[in-house]
């Protein structure tokens, strides 16, 4: 009872504040809202076994790329764009879209049940802590993975400072 | 216990929410937002999947998402920072030079 009730306060702030992130004609508005919208996240994320993911999700997310995206904002001089139409002429076309896509989702979940289970269940979690459990898959069944993940991210240093620098005569 | 439906259609909602911004709104940052809020509605599906099937795989998956969302977030804002320096503007109808 208790468990379906924090999972409807969660879920209801999570819908409402991606709508009104999505929707502010400021976007400064848009990121604050985001950054509710992380926490709600990560609190959800306390009631699927994720401590760790979920301490990463307000560290990442929060911290670090939504404060990124309020630097940028208070680089631009947004004055002329948020007066603007904020929206396309033909917005109730991609709500259409949208909506179609949600029912084909929604439906497609219907009949989802669950297959074999792995060898990770509370009990395991519990005993190795769930970091320790996270770090062992990690770093020997997906190292290959985590590998081209930092190759990723460097190429993404790289690249942000190429295309943001000054033209250098 | 909470079924793992709601998980899934929680997540996408908030997927088809992103997707309506991202479609829909003409300012390019608030589109980089909405790719972020589509990250986050596939996450929540990861993370969930993960617990009911009891395998760390998409916890896993989840640390991925985020480091290419991290790089996604950097290079788009670089992209941005770019776009204001030439053309003072943000909004991407503004910025229709290579139409046919």
């Amino acid at each position: 009872m208790i468990n379906q009730v924090f999972f409807f306060y969660f879920a209801v702030v999570i819908v409402a504040m991606s709508l009104m992130a999505i929707t502010r004609r400021q976007v400064l508005h848009g990121v604050l809202y985001m950054l509710l919208l992380f926490f709600h996240i990560a609190g959800l994320y306390l009631f699927l076994n994720a401590e760790f993911i979920s301490a990463v999700q307000i560290i990442v997310y929060a911290g670090a790329i939504m404060v990124l995206f309020l630097f940028v904002i208070m680089l631009l001089n947004l004055r002329e764009d948020v007066r603007k139409k904020q929206f396309i002429a033909v917005w109730p076309m991609g709500l259409l879209v949208s909506v179609g896509i949600l029912m084909v989702i929604l439906m497609s979940m219907l009949t989802v049940h669950i297959g074999t289970k792995g060898v990770w269940g509370i009990a395991q979690i519990e005993r190795a802590t769930q970091t320790v459990a996270v770090g062992t898959v990690l770093y020997t069944q997906y190292l290959f993975p985590f590998e081209v993940a930092s190759l990723v991210l460097l190429v993404a240093i790289i690249g942000a400072i190429v295309l943001a620098k000054k033209r250098l005569r | 216990m909470i079924p793992l439906n709601w998980y899934l259609w929680l997540s996408g909602v908030v997927f088809c929410i992103g997707m309506f911004g991202f479609v829909t709104r003409r300012n390019i940052i608030i589109m980089l937002l909405s790719v972020e809020i589509m990250f986050n509605g596939v996450n929540i599906s990861l993370i969930a999947l993960s617990h009911y099937l009891e395998d760390l795989a998409g916890q896993v998956m989840v640390f991925f998402v985020i480091a290419v969302a991290a790089a996604e977030a950097a290079i788009g804002l670089a992209l941005v920072i770019l776009l204001f320096r030439s053309k003072e503007t943000i909004t991407v109808d503004d910025l229709n030079e290579l139409k046919g």
